[in-house]
């Protein structure tokens, strides 16, 4: 039973850690970039709908679409100013941007919102799901969790391979030059890369907070960085990859802090991830690069 | 050409700190420098305690007599930074130091101020080894330890808990510390303590796995020795897997009710130990709570009282050994020492009446037990 | 006169770089010893001299080897913390005995755990590389946050927790776990960060001018053709790492010497991510520009201390502007014409003067 609990507990984790991966898989597919404040994003998607849930007294579905309008407009802004002019600078230089655009998050978010935490209003307010006669109790928000990624998954492969921005996406992912050539506009695709990205990141803010009901400025940091591990450990750049990353992380992390260390489980996330790259070096579904002499 | 424009922009900044680097004696203040977190992760007790110190420092210079400066820092929370804080600060002059807010970098402040011979006051690290063989340095809060051995006695006393289970910050000394005094006294008297476990600051999100194993193991009472913001979501956790034991907590657990967005119905029957309560009906405990709320637009916590009374203290002190602005730094701290160690002081604020110093730095006063009904503060 | 003109390129650039640390410390050195230097700044020359190592050290690995990390902080925790022990057992002998041999001692620790990481971590390539040595970096700042050390007249005792360390009469422990050590000697002084910062110097720019240095580049520039005319990959690039690691462990002793207490987790991401500012900052494979980078980027906040609590927000405006500035082609050139314009005008003045 204790199993089974612990189990439901790590693919809830690992679902909202897939949803950011997604983001970072995405964006790193096609702008070819580590896009570190992806986890800053997924906190104002949080405050926002903290706000809408809490002063605006909106109903949590409107929050969430919020959060996702702001969260995609802040993409679309953050991509335009910080990163586009750097679009034929070194990725070391990317890097560095995109960490400057992170602490730029975070102090904002700190002058606007307070440095006391707020503490998040969950947006499923029903009880806990009871089985076995009360034996196993399953936080509601861990079922939303897992549904809404598995949705999100279908509805994203569906789209990157049926639509005709999808396409262009995987187009620019492949070669860029040559989708160029081919009548794409590269600059748009990497725009609507990022708002979608930017749109996800949203959603998993509003639950990762649902879950862990605590919101700060530093609320993305820890998140974003295991999720960019997940992206890595399932392939970056391949989106089943980074939902088996993501979720796969989620119960290690989970049993490792149950069965093996509580202080230690972040250490042994991260030695899975250095064994799978060294059997697997492009992750566990990413493609093999082919050296170029 | 690039290099030279850098060479010149690093000569520039040296000049800069040369130049504007020279004390200015002013000599009708008394510079009092304040240390603590007010940005990053931290920065909820550094602004408290800044706020709390900038109310006190108003309020005695509207009195009249003896006039403050205040000029706080930011550390982040680290030791470095704090250490360049307290730089900063003695190139402004600072006659008595107010911090640092938070542990670790009051450890790393604490050793230069011994060396300079700066009077120095923390209002909330409560590590003994902040005042540990520095005969300079005060606290206004309990010690860790002696805060985890009292709460045990009270648990011990009232027949609270048969089973205990504890649910500690082992990154952090102040969590840690309470953990190692209570499981001592505990023990000592019999408790039997049913499970123990821990997080880190890099963990503090997801408590499904300690709370349960509280769960499995029958804990009917759970101490939980930490802030307020992870005992927000413990609470949250707890109901959401059916588990309801009693939850008690230290004085970190203050200001649990003044969390945006937190739901009272969680902390109801919650109890806490601590010297300040925002609820207490008294007075002055009343009139701060208003000005603190107008300065910061929320309810005090139990760091920006510590802070208002450290002001107060040094105030009153002052007051008796004759202390005078423009008076060098060392000699204030060797008069400061005097005052706060002689048998006859004492200082009676928000966080504790008849409050007493011992040699070695450490604040001798009563907690308060309290518990939380219908939203409030109720004292046990 | 005719034996300066044979002196090389890179021997020119090198004195320079020497003589501009030189000339750099014996003013700052004399000015704060006349007390013209404000607190604030003399406060800092350690933590400078630390970080300049550390770019020194990480741009070894970034710029010359090509190989992108994001975990060095790890090796100066573990610098730090060995450094840390090390000095705690030596109580009572001399203080300059007591720091040389922690120094020592650090930079081994922290070179055998380059070796345990470089090994297998150095086959992977670009981003695959990079996330590894952050999570070495992660587990790095884990293993020591579990770690409880102490001293007592049996010798040096290590455990897993904190009940499981018993010390014996009169012990002391050095190594608290995640709270850290506290009451750290403090050892380390501005002369000592200069010493450290020369040897870096010494070895890195050496490195780089000889053979082992040109094949470590030419690795970086193509592997492949790097491999085919024989130059043997593996211990190259784990040469080049091994010496980053013990350099950065070495700048971890003398961070953690000037500091009455550390803690693990001041070593962490966050930390690796500003010494890897310093060093896109300051130019890829540009030693003087990792200097002066470092420099500048750990005064910069200190001196913004007016702005407040907008202190932080502004720093990371002016790193996204100077990232813009200095990699976008068309600022970058129209910067170009700016300074190109003035160097024009000096030129022509220089002519004239002639």
């Amino acid at each position: 039973m204790e199993f089974l609990f612990n189990l439901i507990n790590g693919i809830s984790l690992g679902s909202i850690y897939a949803i950011i991966a997604l983001g970072y898989t995405m964006v790193y597919g096609i702008a070819k970039m580590l896009n570190f404040a992806h986890g800053d994003v997924i906190m104002v998607g949080g405050y926002i709908s903290f706000c809408a849930i809490f002063y605006l007294e909106l109903p949590p579905f409107i929050a969430v679409v919020l959060a996702m309008i702001v969260c995609t407009v802040l993409g679309i802004i953050i991509e335009g100013l910080a990163y586009k002019p750097l679009r034929d600078a070194t990725s070391l230089a990317v890097l560095i941007t995109a960490i400057g655009v992170s602490y730029f998050l975070q102090n904002s978010a700190q002058l606007i919102w307070g440095s006391a935490s707020k503490s998040y209003i969950s947006i499923l307010q029903a009880e806990p799901i009871r089985l076995f006669e009360g034996q196993l109790t399953i936080k509601a928000e861990a079922v939303l969790t897992i549904i809404v990624c598995v949705i999100i998954m279908i509805a994203l492969t569906l789209f990157v391979n049926k639509t005709k921005i999808g396409k262009a996406m995987r187009a620019v992912s492949e070669d860029k030059g040559a989708a160029q050539l081919m009548g794409i506009n590269v600059n748009r695709t990497i725009s609507t890369t990022f708002a979608i990205g930017s749109a996800l990141a949203a959603v998993a803010g509003v639950l990762l907070c649902s879950s862990y009901p605590t919101l700060m400025p530093t609320t993305g940091s820890m998140p974003g960085i295991k999720a960019f591990t997940a992206a890595v450990f399932g392939g970056i750049g391949s989106i089943p990859g980074a939902m088996l990353g993501g979720i796969l992380l989620g119960i290690i992390e989970i049993f490792a802090k149950v069965y093996v260390s509580m202080e230690l489980s972040n250490a042994i996330v991260f030695a899975v991830l250095i064994i799978v790259l060294l059997f697997k070096p492009t992750g566990l579904l990413g493609k093999k690069i082919s050296e170029k002499v | 050409m690039k290099k030279i424009v850098a060479l010149v922009l690093v000569l520039a900044m040296l000049f800069t700190s040369v130049a504007c680097g020279k004390k200015d004696e002013d000599a009708n203040v008394i510079k009092i420098g304040g240390i603590g977190p007010t940005t990053g992760p931290a920065a909820i007790y550094g602004v408290a305690t800044q706020y709390g110190a900038q109310i006190a420092v108003e309020e005695i210079n509207a009195l009249g007599g003896i006039q403050f400066e205040l000029n706080w820092q930011d550390d982040e929370h680290d030791a470095e930074k704090a250490v360049n804080a307290y730089n900063t600060l003695m190139d402004w002059g600072m006659d008595i130091l107010v911090g640092t807010t938070t542990t670790n970098p009051s450890i790393a402040v604490s050793t230069e101020a011994y060396e300079d011979r700066i009077f120095m006051f923390t209002p909330s690290a409560s590590s003994p080894k902040v005042t540990e063989g520095k005969d300079n340095v005060f606290q206004m809060c309990f010690t860790d330890p002696s805060q985890g051995v009292r709460s045990a006695q009270y648990i011990i006393e009232k027949g609270l808990g048969t089973k205990v289970a504890i649910i500690y910050n082992n990154a952090d000394a102040y969590s840690a510390g309470i953990y190692e005094g209570f499981k001592a006294e505990a023990e000592k008297n019999g408790v039997e303590i049913v499970s123990v476990t821990t997080f880190t600051d890099d963990t503090a999100t997801d408590f499904t796995a300690q709370l349960n194993d509280a769960k499995t193991n029958g804990a009917d009472f759970v101490f939980l020795p930490i802030y307020y913001t992870p005992a927000s979501l413990i609470l949250a956790q707890a109901k959401s897997i059916d588990y309801a034991p009693v939850f008690c907590g230290v004085d970190g657990m203050d200001g649990i009710l003044t969390l945006e967005g937190f739901d009272a119905a969680l902390a109801e029957d919650v109890m806490l130990l601590t010297p300040f309560s925002a609820d207490a009906q008294e007075e002055p405990v009343q009139d701060f709570v208003k000005k603190y709320e107008k300065l910061a637009g929320e309810k005090p916590n139990q760091f920006a009282a510590d802070a208002y009374d450290c002001v107060y203290a040094i105030y009153n002190a002052i007051q008796k050994n004759g202390i005078k602005p423009g008076m060098k730094a060392e000699e204030m701290c060797d008069k400061l020492i005097e005052t706060f160690t002689s048998a006859d002081f004492s200082y009676t604020g928000l966080t504790g009446s008849n409050m007493t110093w011992q040699a070695n730095g450490e604040v001798d006063k009563a907690p308060k037990g309290y518990v939380i009904k219908n939203g409030a503060y109720v004292e046990l | 006169m005719e034996k300066k003109l044979k002196l090389s390129a890179a021997a020119k650039s090198n004195t320079i770089t020497y003589s501009m640390v030189t000339v750099a410390f014996i003013l700052i050195y004399l000015l704060d010893m006349m007390d013209v230097l404000s607190n604030s700044l003399s406060g800092q020359l350690v933590p400078i001299c630390a970080y300049i190592v550390m770019a020194l050290s990480l741009n070894l690995t970034v710029g010359v080897l090509g190989e992108l990390s994001l975990g060095h902080a790890g090796f100066m925790s573990v610098g730090a913390f060995v450094g840390v022990v090390v000095a705690g057992c030596m109580d009572g002998s001399p203080d300059i005995l007591r720091f040389i041999v922690s120094m020592i001692v650090g930079g081994v620790f922290a070179g055998i755990a380059g070796l345990v990481i470089g090994v297998p971590v150095l086959r992977l390539r670009g981003d695959y590389l990079a996330i590894v040595t952050l999570a070495f970096g992660e587990i790095i700042k884990d293993i020591i946050n579990c770690l409880y050390v102490g001293v007592d007249a049996s010798g040096l005792k290590i455990a897993g927790s904190a009940e499981a360390l018993v010390l014996g009469e009169g012990g002391k422990v050095l190594i608290n776990g995640p709270i850290g050590a506290a009451n750290v000697p403090k050892l380390s002084s501005f002369f000592a960060g200069f010493i450290l910062i020369m040897l870096t110097l010494f070895v890195v720019l050496n490195l780089i001018n000889s053979r082992a240095g040109r094949a470590i580049m030419a690795l970086r520039d193509n592997r492949i053709a790097a491999e085919s005319v024989g130059i043997p990959v593996t211990k190259y690039k784990l040469m080049a790492f091994i010496t980053s690691a013990v350099l950065a462990g070495m700048a971890g002793v003398l961070f953690s010497m000037n500091f009455s207490t550390i803690v693990a987790s001041k070593f962490d991401f966050n930390q690796s991510i500003l010494v890897l500012m310093f060093v896109v900052l300051g130019g890829m494979g540009n030693m003087r520009g990792s200097i002066i980078a470092a420099t500048v980027l750990t005064v910069l906040p200190e001196l913004m201390r007016a702005f407040e609590d907008f202190r932080m927000l502004l720093y990371s405006v002016v790193l996204i502007l100077v990232m813009i500035g200095t990699n976008n082609a068309k600022l970058k050139a129209m910067i170009g014409k700016y300074t190109g314009k003035i160097t024009a005008v000096f030129k022509k003045r220089k002519g004239e003067t002639k």
